[in-house]
């Protein structure tokens, strides 16, 4: 019987990382993942920002792990090929009562340690950016934020979290956890899975997951964010990422470019109870266009290219749940990580891991750990000449599928080979951004659903959107009936 | 590598572009194509209705396709499958295969035609979940025709465009139930002919002045919800009425694909979306032409041929003799229900012009007239203009040496 070091359940940002983190020494890991693929949950919508730390209240987890995880993010994605851009932030102020909490906002800021804060008056604001709204009369400004791209940045860890040894289970539900002889044994899908320890970050079911070792000592709601995305022809109507004076329901509605190009409008903030619902609404997205408006009033809807909501998990404590559960000192709580999760979130996987240390796991350094991986657009990034070579040894990098986000059959194919293995469509999405771009998939599904079928042995009605029943096709032409 | 003409793109507008160059006198001319095959969007429309105009008989798409096609191999003008253009600037076409890597042409002159692409969901901003089963009409017709997969069994279809309108027949011939489609206009966008041939024989409702208005489902669609739409086409939430359903087909509207365009910094005109261009399919680049639905989305492929040769024959002749001269340039504008102009301008006034344009909304006893300043230079009646047919006329030299200033051209 194999029994993991440490099983992560969850790979979302903070399990990938976490898995990843815990590779670095000399350990076994599992990462047990749900879903069909990595990145599915609150880490695949979201605003995709590393915010500077300046929001959260001093002396908490949050502040801490927030500060410390922005400052690692540069390094971090660098060496894991992710797309990362220090933007910087702005606070939008619109009247001398926001100028108020914008200077409450820079204290808090200081005292969270965080670099780069300045106040700035209302011709300041608009010579830095000047497509913001007329009506703002000064900001916060954090040159230390940044914006990252979220799922790569998971993919990536959990990836490169395989290629230095874990293990990485997906479509494996974890539906009971026992413990026999100090060992936890995970039921996860069709298998059972042994760990000395186990991380719980399972997101927005990460109280489920408690219950299973009868910890119900908190628990976490879901919370709803809808955005807007729109074309790359906007992305460069802002440099920095617009936020407006936050509220108790979080950071306010914010205006911002992406690591890819575009511009990214959102989130509302609306609790429900179903915590799969990530249908976008009428009116969200209505009070989007409105709130985004006040920060830039030239903004264009027509040159939205998707909608989409993403799912929060709000806990019922103020901080972040990082702590091992009063049942079982090496069942650990990763959990409620709502806003600034993702900024927090290398900071978070280091932190656990010392946690664990803490209760009696060996950190012994691996020294075969590589923590840089290639980047999923290696092959765009490649000189015209360098590009040649490969196309010469590779013809099927000369083939472009998505006409877009100009994606190649080459890297595609690639995708669908390499840890984590690309399986879906959303899959190839979320790692190449085919499908992401302006047609939305319109030409190049057929094409991907094809070489899917061709790379994973299967027939081009298996082929998926993502989960196991979203299958594209129902049958073959000629064949099907009612 | 140099080439004289090259062609972007080898669809219906390419191809007639190309041929038309062949025998106006050049002979180095290449076409460069992304897909696998030339023939364009034609290769996956195999239903039957292209060529009334312009060969006096109804063909299927790849029929149609294989005349022009034919046409080229004829003449041998080469050209390259599978083969993306990266950009265009300064005539310089850089392009990238799998059998030459990325490369360089010089270019005397360059033909766009690259044809449109479909308005996506995410551009409809229709709210709901984003399960498995949301097609445009045209990805589920490539599906369908060339793939031999079908994407659903039970479907609605959101717009009433003509290829939403052919894929209602082509699911139901393939055994799929097609409950409804709807048009958020009051009217269709679709060709009359399409609505009686595609829907009305086959019974089913076509619900004008509805929207879906939520889409339902978490892993593949299990329904839709649709409203009606009020005069300023926002939803009326007490008419929801929900249809189960395990695909939602888009048939709203087409986008000319000018990135390569924009890269090149060509002005496009805001409303066709398309390149601003001359009598001659001109861009205000000398030598770079436009032709085909990426110069405005047409109804009809005769009418692509027929603009395509119009913009093969003056890249020829800008090849051949160089930019001819403007003496005076009159630009054209669009008022009252016409929505645009294509010629946007009129660069030569010794030739008779012929003027598409498309109405903004259905207007009975149209009257068009062409006007310089407050005078009226011609008039034109029809009985009944419609947005999904696009409208023409010629300005004959008579009218255009009358013209002292800029033509504004209007149906009320």
């Amino acid at each position: 019987m194999k029994c993991f070091d440490v099983a992560v359940i969850g790979a979302g940002v903070v399990g990938s990382l976490l898995a990843r983190e815990l590779t670095k020494y000399e350990l076994s890991v599992a990462l047990i993942e749900a879903r069909e693929d990595v990145a599915t949950g609150a880490t695949s919508a979201n605003s995709a920002i590393a915010h500077g730390g300046f929001d959260p209240v001093p002396g908490t987890l949050k502040a801490k792990l927030n500060v410390r995880g922005t400052q690692m993010m540069p390094a971090l994605t660098k060496e894991l090929g992710v797309p990362y851009r220090a933007n910087g932030s702005l606070v939008l102020a619109f009247s001398e009562d926001d100028m108020v909490s914008v200077r409450a906002l820079y204290e808090r800021g200081l005292q969270n340690g965080v670099d780069g804060l300045s106040v700035l008056n209302a011709e300041e604001l608009h010579e830095l950016e000047p497509n913001v709204s007329d009506e703002a009369v000064g900001a916060l400004r954090c040159t230390s934020a940044g914006i990252v791209c979220p799922y790569t940045l998971a993919t990536a860890a959990a990836g490169n979290a395989v290629d230095n040894g874990a293990e990485l289970f997906l479509s494996s539900p974890v539906t009971a956890i026992d413990k026999k002889d100090g060992i936890f044994c995970i039921r996860a899908g069709k298998q059972v899975l042994h760990a000395k320890y186990v991380a719980n970050c399972a997101g927005i079911f990460s109280d489920e997951i408690a219950r299973m070792v009868g910890d119900d000592s908190f628990c976490v709601k879901p919370r709803i964010g809808e955005y807007m995305l729109m074309d790359k022809s906007e992305g460069n109507l802002v440099s920095h990422t617009l936020f407006q004076v936050p509220s108790k329901m979080g950071k306010g509605i914010l205006v911002t470019p992406t690591v890819h190009g575009n511009l990214l409008v959102g989130p509302t903030a609306l609790n429900t109870e179903d915590k799969q619902d990530d249908a976008t609404t009428r009116e969200g997205l209505e009070f989007v266009k409105k709130a985004a408006t006040r920060s830039v009033a030239c903004l264009n809807f027509r040159t939205v290219i998707t909608s989409f909501a993403g799912v929060r998990s709000v806990p019922n404590e103020e901080d972040f749940i990082i702590r091992f559960s009063k049942w079982d000192n090496h069942f650990l709580h990763v959990a409620g990580i709502e806003s600034p999760g993702l900024s927090a979130s290398p900071a978070i996987a280091q932190y656990a891991a010392e946690l664990l240390a803490n209760e009696g796991l060996n950190l012994t350094e691996n020294k075969q750990f590589n923590g840089s991986r290639k980047s999923y657009h290696w092959f765009s990034e490649l000189s015209m000449e360098e590009k040649n070579k490969v196309i010469a040894e590779n013809p099927a990098f000369g083939r472009v599928v998505c006409r877009c986000e100009t994606v190649t059959e080459g890297e595609i194919v690639e995708a669908i080979h390499r840890a984590p293995k690309a399986m879906t469509l959303d899959a190839l999405k979320h790692r190449l951004r085919s499908g992401m771009g302006r047609c939305q998939g319109g030409f190049c599904t057929p094409l991907l659903t094809e070489i899917l079928a061709r790379e994973l042995g299967i027939d081009q009605t298996e082929v998926r959107k993502n989960t196991e029943h979203s299958t594209l096709l129902v049958g073959r032409a000629k064949e099907v009936q009612q | 590598m140099k080439t004289e003409l090259v062609i972007v793109g080898g669809g219906p507008a390419g191809l007639a572009a190309a041929v038309a160059a062949y025998d106006a006198g050049i002979r180095d001319i290449l076409i460069l194509e992304r897909d696998t095959a030339l023939g364009g969007i034609l290769q996956q429309c195999i239903h039957n209705g292209f060529g009334l105009h312009r060969f006096g008989e109804e063909l299927t798409g790849p029929e149609y396709a294989a005349r022009y096609i034919d046409e080229v191999e004829k003449r041998a003008i080469p050209h390259m499958l599978e083969t993306m253009v990266l950009s265009v600037e300064n005539k310089v076409v850089t392009a990238m295969n799998k059998t030459r890597g990325i490369f360089s042409i010089e270019a005397q002159a360059i033909v766009l035609a690259m044809g449109c692409r479909e308005r996506p969901r995410g551009a409809l901003n229709i709210p709901g979940t984003r399960p498995a089963g949301i097609y445009t009409a045209g990805t589920a017709q490539r599906f369908v025709n060339m793939e031999g997969y079908m994407p659903g069994k039970e479907v609605v279809i959101l717009g009433s465009g003509d290829i939403g309108l052919i894929m209602a027949r082509r699911m139901t011939l393939e055994g799929a139930k097609v409950k409804a489609v709807c048009e958020l206009m009051p009217y269709s966008g679709g060709l009359n002919r399409n609505i009686v041939q595609c829907l009305q024989d086959f019974d089913i409702p076509l619900m004008l002045s509805h929207t879906v208005s939520r889409i339902e489902g978490t892993d593949r669609v299990t329904g839709v919800y649709i409203a009606e739409v009020d005069e300023k086409l926002s939803v009326k939430p007490e008419t929801e009425q929900y249809i189960p359903c395990d695909t939602l087909l888009l048939s709203c509207g087409l986008l000319p694909e000018n990135e390569l365009t924009k890269g090149a910094k060509i002005p496009l005109d805001p409303i066709t979306g398309g390149a601003s261009v001359n009598e001659n399919r001109q861009t205000a680049t000398d030598g770079v032409f436009a032709c085909g639905n990426v110069l405005h989305v047409h109804d009809l492929v005769d009418f692509v041929s027929e603009e395509a040769a119009l913009a093969g024959i003056s890249a020829a002749q800008y090849i051949q003799e160089g930019a001819k001269a403007s003496s005076r340039s009159l630009s054209v504008s669009a008022s009252g229900k016409v929505r645009y102009t294509v010629p946007q301008r009129i660069d030569h006034t010794d030739k008779a012009v012929r003027v598409f344009f498309r109405v903004g909304s259905v207007v009975d006893n149209a009257v068009l007239t062409v006007k310089c300043g407050e005078t009226v230079l011609m008039t034109k009646k029809k009985r009944r203009m419609a947005p999904g047919e696009m409208e023409s006329f010629e300005i004959p030299v008579s009218v255009l040496e009358k013209a002292d200033g800029n033509l504004t051209v209007c149906v009320e």
